[in-house]
This record gives structure tokens, C-alpha cells and sequence, in this order.
């Protein structure tokens, strides 16, 4: 029985998602649900790295937003087409990736945790030093729409980006699986359960780690792109430590070393922090005294407190408690 | 000349500001091997505390300058105290599982930063500082506010109180071979739990009061501070070697230094300079300026 399940959801769920624009008509509802989806996908990447390779990185989000940067600026600044500006964001990001990644595995473990955020917001300050008059500082600028295809812009053709986007999380899902069930992908999860246990076996860590660290930085890549497309502007937020660590939320949340775990995990984070917000600039909170009101009304707060939870009492997260369910059934 | 003068002691300032956050997460870290990531939240913390305790006292028409010294006490007590409650109610039922310690604390620094925003919302708030303060000490021809010696002062004050009770009190020795070796500690018979929570109580009191200090210093208290040091303090930490009290002391001069000098002479790249110099240790001392050679 469990195996039909096991074969049945997922051509469910991707009919069920190819199909959704014609549920929500809006072009904010369908926005909102392919930012999900680019961050299901970003999630996906994330977990390369955290769940299967056993690297703690802090730094992610310095790919993702070189990508939407590189995009951005291409498009608008130099008024490149949207393929040229693509290709640029991609190369850009995968070599910055193989630099980044080849300092900060010189140290392991927490270290390379901390080194990873010191890069990373060094990425995020630069954007906001404005080099050259590209990036426009802490305010950011507006895509150049007029630059992308017709069929991707105006609000009748949000469906298209929504359905770019899941295009997006489909790639990213095949690559991933693909990736994580090769050989160097069992190396990966080697390094992550016994790194001491890989090196006896004559295998160099440091090469197999490169690899996966550029490998989601070039999948991030492809999530910012889609990115810029759906929101239509540049912020520096894109680059911020705030943007990793809502990465590593989502993973935790859905399940470390679970890729479908992580993808809902991205998916739902990402629709949940916007119900939420709207919740809570509505009046359903009015009501209540100023000192329940005040923390309810900051969505980080609640789902910062759920991560502390589920760290504690449930380390596999949903996919976790998923498998232990299945297991108690058989 | 002038200009070198200031620079030099705007960047002592900086770097005993550095030192008050980065000692706490070095010892920390050497100890028990805790990324703790809640440290910046710990000193945001501390700065309201300072906010809010000067606010009320300064309605009750207290002098400027004892609501400042009753704010500094302020944001240590409620620095050592929300370390306290982390190490005891989190980090402590994870004993071992450094990764989701990590975890925990990443939570946490999340839900604290949102839950202070929430209260007293996200804007910055103006923090009252003595008239003093913004007096100026001419050396040579060089003007140099009086913030800045304040900060240096406690930098350096704080680092001979910890190089006391490491090396003179019975608790610094456990802290000091725990870092050697914690298994050989416990072993032993020691209870290695009270230097846990020792070092997190005292760098949560450090934090705490870099907090309040930075908001003296910069004029305003906003629920972002935390983080923003937080990453300087991570770096002051990875170039003077982790769990190395003297290298942080060494690496947080370094930082503040180069920072301000950079800033000056070629503006806005100091932020970027220190991210250079820590690619730079990185790649010819992995351990750190002062660490130990085992990664």
C-alpha cells in the first residue's frame, strides 16, 4: 500500500500544481505561489549541501543573489537580451562559487559555517556600496520588463512565470535526486555521516566537497534568475544573512536530507510568512493585549520559536516524523 | 597627523566593542564547541534593557549620568540572564549534537530579534547619553569625543577581568582545560557543566553590555544592532583563533584598526577589507592568528 503512495503523490502533487493558476486567477495569489516554488527549489539546493553533504554554510545566499544581481544588471544596465543576461548570471555564479567554496573548505565544521557568512556579507555590503552605479545602494532598482520576452510580461501572463517557476523546481528536484544517487553523491553523504571513514578510503574530501558547494551554487543561480523575473526588482535583501538563514529554516522545518521534505519545506515557508504577515496587518489581532499582540504579529517570531521546537523535539523534521510513521505501520 | 589620531582612537573604540561580543563567542566556542548564533540577539537584548530601565529613570527625574551607569547594569543583568536561560533550557538538552546547538541558537536569535520588534517596533529608537560624552579630548590637533575611551576603557577592562578569573580562580582553570581537553576534565570528576554555564552567563553579560554601549556610542538602540556586529564579531573571532582569548583580544585591534583606516582613505571599503583580511588568514593560518594548529 505504502509504495502505491509512494508512486501516486508525486503525479498528484505535480498535476495538482501544474493546474493551479486556474484555480487562483490573481496575479498576486499566483505570485506569491511561485515565489514559493523558486524557494522550494533554493531550499532543494540548500539541502545538497546541508543534508547530504553534512556542510553547514551560512553563506548561501551570496549565489542566489550574485544571480539575481547579474540578471538585473544585465538586463537593465547594459540592456543585454534575457539569454545573454542568463548565461552571464549562471557562469558568474558557478565561478563564484568554485572560489568561494575553495577558501572556506580549507576549514571544516563551524568554522566553515562562520567563513561562509563573513564572504557572504561581503557580497551583501558591496551591493550596498553601489560599485560603478550598478547596484543603486540599500534601495535597489527596478527590472527592465521591456527587455524579457512578451509572454512573461504583464499581470495576464503571471501564469507564465508561475509556470517557469515550477519548471524551475522540477529541474532543480532532477538534478538533485540525480546528483544525490551518483557516485560522487554517495561520497557526499559519506563525508556527511564519516569524513575521517572517506579519507581511509583513499578519496579526497576537499574535492568531493567543492563539488557539491559549486553544483548548488550553480542550481542557486537558476533560482535567481526565475527570481527577477517573477518580482521584477533588485533589493539587496536578495543577498542578505536573513535570506540563508530563512533557507536553513525551511530545510530543518521539512526535513534535513530529504529532498521532497525540503521542497515543501521552501514552498510552505515561503506562503505561510505571507499569510502570516497579511494576519497580522488585519484586525484579527486588535483584540488582544499589547503583550501577546506585539510577537504574534512577527511572523520570524513564530516561525523562528517552531524551529526551536522542532530542532528539539523533532530532528527529522516533517519528513522525519513522515518516516517514523511509516515505520511504525509496517 | 590629526586625521591619524582619531582614526586610531575611533578604531581602539571599535575594536573594544568587538572584544565584548567576540570574547564571549570564542570562549564559548572553544569550551563547548557552540557556534552560538544568538550572541548578536544577547546584545540587542541588552541594549532595550539599557533603553527602557533609562527611560523610566530618567521620568523620575534622575540625573543623566547615574541612569546611564543603572542602564550599563541593566543590559548586563538581562545579557547574563537570557544566556542563562539559553544554555540551560536549550543548548544543555542537546549535549553533543553540535550541529543542531547551532541550529537552536539560529532559532533563537530569529524569534528574539522579531519579538523585540514587536514590542517596541521596528524603527531604531533615540538612545539619551550624557552631554559629556560629546565633549572632545584634543591630542595634538587631533579632536577625539570622549565615547571613544569609554569603550576602549571597558574593552580593556573586561579583558583583564577575564585574564584574572582564567588564570587566577578555580573556575578559570576548569574553563581553560576544558578547552585543552573536556573529555580528560570530566574524567576527572569535575563537573564541566558549571564552566558551560559560566562562560555562557559571562559572555552573555558582555554581550549585554556591548549592547547598551553600542547603543551609547551610536545614539539609538533598533532591533537589527545584534546582527550587524554579530558578523564582525564572528570574523574577529576566525582571524584571532577560536577559543584563544589573546587572539581575539589581538584579532578584535586588527578589525577595528583596518576598518576605520580603510573607511577613510578609500570610503565605504573597510567592511570589504575586513572580509579580505579574513580570506587572507584563512588561506596561509586556517586555526587563526593565536589558534591552535588542530582544526
Amino acid at each position: 500500500m505504502m509504495t502505491k503512495v509512494r508512486y501516486f503523490s508525486p503525479a498528484v502533487v505535480g498535476v495538482v500544481l501544474v493546474f493551479l493558476p486556474m484555480l487562483f486567477g490573481r496575479a498576486g495569489t499566483l505570485q506569491i505561489l511561485a515565489t514559493g516554488l523558486i524557494f522550494a527549489s533554493l531550499a532543494l539546493t540548500y539541502n545538497l549541501l546541508l543534508g547530504f553533504t553534512g556542510l553547514l554554510s551560512f553563506g548561501h545566499a551570496l549565489f542566489f543573489g550574485t544571480s539575481v544581481y547579474a540578471t538585473g544588471i544585465a538586463l537593465t544596465r547594459w540592456g543585454w537580451s534575457l539569454t545573454s543576461a542568463a548565461l552571464l548570471a549562471i557562469i558568474f555564479t558557478t565561478v563564484l562559487g568554485v572560489i568561494t567554496g575553495a577558501i572556506a573548505l580549507r576549514v571544516g565544521g563551524v568554522p566553515f559555517a562562520m567563513v561562509t557568512l563573513a564572504l557572504a556579507q561581503g557580497g551583501f555590503v558591496l551591493a550596498g556600496k553601489n560599485p560603478g552605479g550598478v547596484t543603486n545602494g540599500a534601495d535597489g532598482f527596478g527590472l527592465a520588463v521591456d527587455r524579457l520576452p512578451d509572454f512573461f510580461v504583464g499581470v495576464v501572463n503571471t501564469k507564465n512565470l508561475y509556470w517557469l517557476s515550477l519548471a524551475l523546481l522540477v529541474i532543480t528536484y532532477f538534478v538533485v535526486s540525480l546528483a544525490t544517487t551518483s557516485s560522487p553523491g554517495r561520497v557526499w553523504q559519506g563525508l556527511r555521516d564519516n569524513e575521517l571513514r572517506v579519507e581511509v578510503l583513499g578519496l579526497r574530501p576537499y574535492t568531493f566537497k567543492l563539488i557539491s558547494f559549486t553544483l548548488a551554487a550553480f542550481l542557486s543561480s537558476l533560482a535567481g534568475i526565475v527570481f527577477t523575473m517573477v518580482q521584477g526588482s533588485i533589493t539587496q535583501h536578495v543577498l542578505s544573512t536573513e535570506v540563508t538563514l530563512t533557507l536553513l529554516v525551511m530545510v530543518v522545518l521539512g526535513g534535513v536530507g530529504s529532498h521532497w521534505g525540503a521542497a515543501l519545506g521552501g514552498f510552505v515557508y515561503t506562503v505561510a510568512n505571507e499569510q502570516l504577515t497579511r494576519l497580522a496587518n488585519s484586525s484579527a489581532f486588535e483584540d488582544l493585549p499589547t503583550i501577546i499582540r506585539g510577537p504574534l504579529t512577527q511572523p520570524v517570531f513564530l516561525l523562528g520559536s517552531l524551529f526551536v521546537l522542532v530542532v528539539l523535539f523533532a530532528p527529522g523534521g516533517l519528513a522525519g516524523a513522515v518516516k517514523q510513521w511509516e515505520l511504525k505501520r509496517r | 597627523m590629526s586625521d591619524i589620531i582619531l582614526l586610531t582612537a575611533t578604531g581602539l573604540g571599535l575594536a573594544g566593542l568587538y572584544f565584548l561580543v567576540a570574547s564571549g563567542l570564542s570562549l564559548i566556542y572553544g569550551l563547548m564547541g557552540v557556534l552560538n548564533f544568538a550572541h548578536g540577539a544577547f546584545l540587542t537584548v541588552g541594549g532595550y534593557a539599557a533603553y527602557v530601565v533609562m527611560q523610566k529613570l530618567l521620568e523620575r527625574d534622575w540625573g543623566i549620568n547615574s541612569a546611564l551607569v543603572v542602564g550599563l547594569l541593566a543590559s548586563m543583568v538581562a545579557g547574563a540572564l537570557i544566556a542563562w536561560f539559553t544554555e540551560a533550557a536549550l543548548i544543555r538538552r542537546l549535549y553533543a549534537r553540535h550541529i543542531d546547538q547551532v541550529l537552536v541558537t539560529v532559532g533563537l536569535g530569529l524569534a528574539i530579534g522579531a519579538a523585540i520588534a514587536g514590542y517596541a517596533g521596528q524603527d531604531a529608537r533615540f538612545l539619551l547619553t550624557p552631554p559629556w560624552m560629546d565633549n572632545v579630548l584634543v591630542i595634538g590637533d587631533a579632536r577625539i569625543p570622549y565615547d571613544r575611551f569609554v569603550l576602549i576603557a571597558v574593552g580593556l577592562m573586561l579583558f583583564i577581568l577575564l585574564q584574572v578569573i582564567m588564570q587566577k580562580t578555580r573556575l578559570g582553570l576548569i574553563i581553560r582545560a576544558g578547552v585543552e581537553n573536556r573529555a580528560m576534565v570530566s574524567a576527572l570528576g569535575v563537573d564541566v557543566r558549571i564552566a558551560f554555564t559560566a562562560v555562557f552567563v559571562i559572555g552573555g553579560a558582555a554581550a549585554g553590555l556591548a549592547g547598551s554601549l553600542f547603543g551609547v556610542y551610536s545614539r539609538q538602540v533598533s532591533p537589527a544592532m545584534g546582527a550587524s556586529v554579530l558578523i564582525f564579531a564572528f570574523i574577529v573571532v576566525v582571524i584571532g583563533g577560536m577559543g584563544s582569548l589573546a587572539g581575539t583580544a589581538v584579532a578584535s585591534i586588527v578589525v577595528g584598526l583596518i576598518q576605520q583606516f580603510t573607511n577613510y582613505y578609500a570610503t565605504g571599503i573597510g567592511d570589504l577589507a575586513v572580509v579580505l583580511l579574513l580570506a587572507l588568514v584563512l588561506l596561509t593560518r586556517p586555526q587563526g592568528l593565536l589558534g591552535k594548529a588542530v582544526a
